[in-house]
């Protein structure tokens, strides 16, 4: 007597299917979707005022280091507080209203409550300063902010992503004077003694080196 | 004429099973267990099984929420219960291998009735080990971390740690474990396909059967492949063993740093794991009816195996002892004479080594209670083989205890001396993993026929394909033969 039906025979085919199915739905959720690259390139979140890197940083030409002033020395790029703003807007578009916020902070001493975009663990330690003094440019990670009306995220802010920079920096640096430069290209000259610059900078491979 | 595994009458040798077991009343012995309805007894340990199953699952949640603080373990006794409990159940799953395995390689054909039995135990026995490694981390859900898998970190495992290869070697050990398992399984579902009465069951037994049809063919390629698995089982059985003592014996621990370690735990390991085995078949032996197929010559022969490993854990204990007083190391000497024997400085209360006991318990159940089997009338006596059984396990949950607890809570800094208190979680979560081991053995028992049949059936006199030539000759295994007694 059969007790399995003569399409029984395909059973061992379509499990095959299954599994390969599961397996590739595995690796995409895991290896392509749940991954810093699809996770946190693309974050741009909305501001509690309209500020426009685009328009201060790329068409008025501010240096980036006129509001995140403490960049090359702290480890912290700070946001800049509202004196910084309202230095210029106390007298410049002193009606407009989109700068009701910033007023209102100018008033009452409250911050003004910006969203972080890049966000990093507090078990990592990261120093901007180190970072700047060694030659890597603001373009290099944040991307053309010069060109961003709201800032997002560009790079996945991911342990690997730091290594491959860490292990291969001579792709990555650049003359100290051009660090805030959004616009600046390696030419021939700087890559002609760019390998040798890299040697000295040595960056920190090991643990302690940002998990302190 | 003789056949070369069949009795030599001149030597006393008989077949395995009672006179006249036919082939068909081994499978209606075996097959009868999971279709007939299961006894009253079999349903209140199944919900009593359940039951405890779920007070470990509170258990774990309880120290998943609360932290592993929620144990006794603390500086300097940072592993405790939850290393004693990983290293005595995985212990406890190599007899089967061994079993299965290196006496299948050995030819030893009295091991059919009892390779079913403890293959199942070695699985069920390494699901509950393998729980420990998993829940003693502080972050659990971080345990993938230990698999090499390309991330995003460019973080790779340290495979210099000992606890890194402990979790190659259990996973690879379940894995085989199973698989062996299975593999000899099939040919048993088949039968019980074959006499099923109703459709669902039969399906449900065939679609494990794999279309076993028992042709030449199929034979000829299991019987290769239960040989390979067997040569794949046997290195595997004493590296795993070897991999998990590393942990200790890779430390710099006095008590721990020995040299004597894989070997040593590895008898312990079949020791106990050979305990566990005869105590549940005892009992199955008892409540199924089993008596004309594991006979008192089976259970003669694991008394043995019991005593013969015994005696090599107590060689080591002796050995470990000469060795510390040979190193001429103070550490080593205080740990042996006082963490474990007692001896020493009193502490204000006028106390000894404070787990100085577990040590004499430990002795106690593994070197003198396995010395009652040198007398043949211990070894055939079932109540006698039965308490010491337990005693044995119960020995070997101490050694395990002993070796872990006392090396460390008293070492090299009498600033970190410290002592060991189990909290009610640790003994929850240790009492739980009999819910896991036994609600899955139950179900074994019920729906997996629980000794190999179709193996069991090649120690008939009827399998020997020069039987009608033996009995030509007369020597045949005849009323002559010393019968067995049942009992």
């Amino acid at each position: 007597m059969q007790i399995f039906p003569r399409e029984l025979n395909h059973l061992p085919l379509a499990l095959a299917v299954v599994a390969g199915g599961l397996g590739a739905s595995v690796f995409l959720l895991f290896w392509v979707y749940f991954t810093p690259p699809n996770l946190q390139v693309g974050y741009t979140p909305k501001q509690p005022v309209e500020y426009s890197h685009r328009l201060h940083a790329g068409e008025l030409g501010l240096d980036c280091r006129y509001c995140h002033s403490q960049v090359e020395r702290s480890h912290e790029a700070m946001v800049p507080p509202t004196q910084t703003c309202m230095g210029c807007h106390s007298v410049v578009r002193t009606e407009s209203e989109k700068l009701a916020s910033v007023r209102e902070s100018w008033e009452t001493d409250e911050s003004v409550a910006w969203v972080r975009v890049h966000q990093i663990p507090d078990h990592a330690f990261f120093d901007h300063s180190a970072h700047l003094n060694a030659g890597v440019g603001c373009a290099s990670c944040h991307g053309r902010i010069d060109q961003m009306e709201v800032v997002g995220v560009v790079e996945p802010i991911a342990m690997q992503w730091c290594l491959d920079c860490h292990r291969n920096p001579e792709q990555h640096i650049r003359p100290k004077s051009e660090v805030t430069n959004m616009k600046w290209e390696a030419d021939e000259g700087w890559v002609a003694q760019r390998a040798e610059v890299a040697a000295a900078l040595n960056p920190p491979m090991h643990c302690s080196g940002c998990h302190r | 004429m003789s056949s070369y595994d069949a009795p030599i009458k001149e030597l006393g040798e008989t077949y395995l099973l009672p006179e006249g077991t036919t082939a068909n009343d081994v499978t209606e012995t075996i097959a009868g267990v999971t279709e007939n309805p299961a006894p009253r007894g079999w349903w209140l340990l199944f919900l009593l099984s359940l039951s405890v199953l779920g007070v470990m699952t509170a258990a774990l949640a309880y120290l998943f929420y609360q932290g592993v603080g929620a144990w006794g373990n603390n500086a300097p006794v940072y592993w405790a219960w939850d290393i004693t409990n990983f290293v005595w159940w995985i212990g406890i799953g190599h007899a089967g291998t061994l079993i299965s395995a290196i006496l299948f390689l050995f030819r030893q054909k009295w091991r059919t009735s009892i390779n079913r039995f403890a293959e199942a135990m070695t699985v069920f026995a390494v699901l509950c080990a393998g729980l420990f490694p998993a829940i003693h981390t502080g972050r659990p859900w971080f345990d993938y971390y230990l698999f090499p898998i390309p991330n995003q970190m460019d973080m790779w495992p340290n495979f210099k740690s000992p606890l890194m290869w402990d979790v190659f070697a259990v996973s690879t050990y379940l894995t085989i474990s199973v698989i062996f398992w299975y593999v000899g399984l099939i040919p048993d579902f088949a039968t019980l396909r074959d006499r099923s009465k109703n459709l669902v069951r039969k399906r449900t037994y065939g679609f494990f059967a794999l279309g076993w049809r028992g042709a030449h063919r199929h034979w000829q390629v299991y019987e290769r492949a239960y040989l390979i698995f067997a040569g794949i089982s046997t290195p595997l059985v004493l590296s795993v063993h070897s991999v998990v003592s590393f942990d200790f014996a890779t430390s710099v621990v006095p008590g721990w740093h020995t040299t004597i370690f894989p070997p040593y735990f590895v008898a312990g390991a079949v020791f106990s794991g050979f305990a566990l085995v005869m105590t549940l078949m005892l009992i199955c032996r008892t409540v199924f009816k089993l008596q004309n197929i594991v006979t008192i010559k089976h259970l003669d022969l694991m008394n043995k195996f019991m005593l013969g490993t015994g005696l090599l854990v107590g060689y080591a204990y002796a050995m470990e002892f000469f060795i510390a007083w040979y190193s001429a190391n103070p550490y080593e000497q205080w740990v042996f004479l006082h963490n474990r024997l007692g001896f020493g400085i009193l502490d204000e209360n006028g106390n000894w080594g404070p787990l100085w006991w577990a040590y004499y318990a430990m002795v106690f159940c593994n070197v003198v209670v396995p010395q009652i089997f040198w007398f043949k009338r211990a070894r055939t006596s079932v109540p006698i083989m039965f308490i010491a059984s337990i005693l044995i396990n119960i020995g070997m949950w101490f050694e395990r205890f002993v070796i872990i607890a006392t090396s460390t809570y008293r070492d090299f800094l009498p600033s970190s001396w410290g002592m060991f208190h189990p909290t009610g979680i640790d003994i929850l979560t240790y009492l739980g993993t009999f819910g896991l081991f036994f609600t899955l053995f139950l179900l074994f028992v019920r729906w997996i026929p629980m000794i190999a049949i179709a193996e069991v059936k090649g120690t008939l006199p009827g399998a020997h394909p020069d039987l009608h030539a033996l009995e030509a000759h007369d020597e045949t295994p005849d009323a002559a033969a010393a019968p067995v007694p049942a009992e």
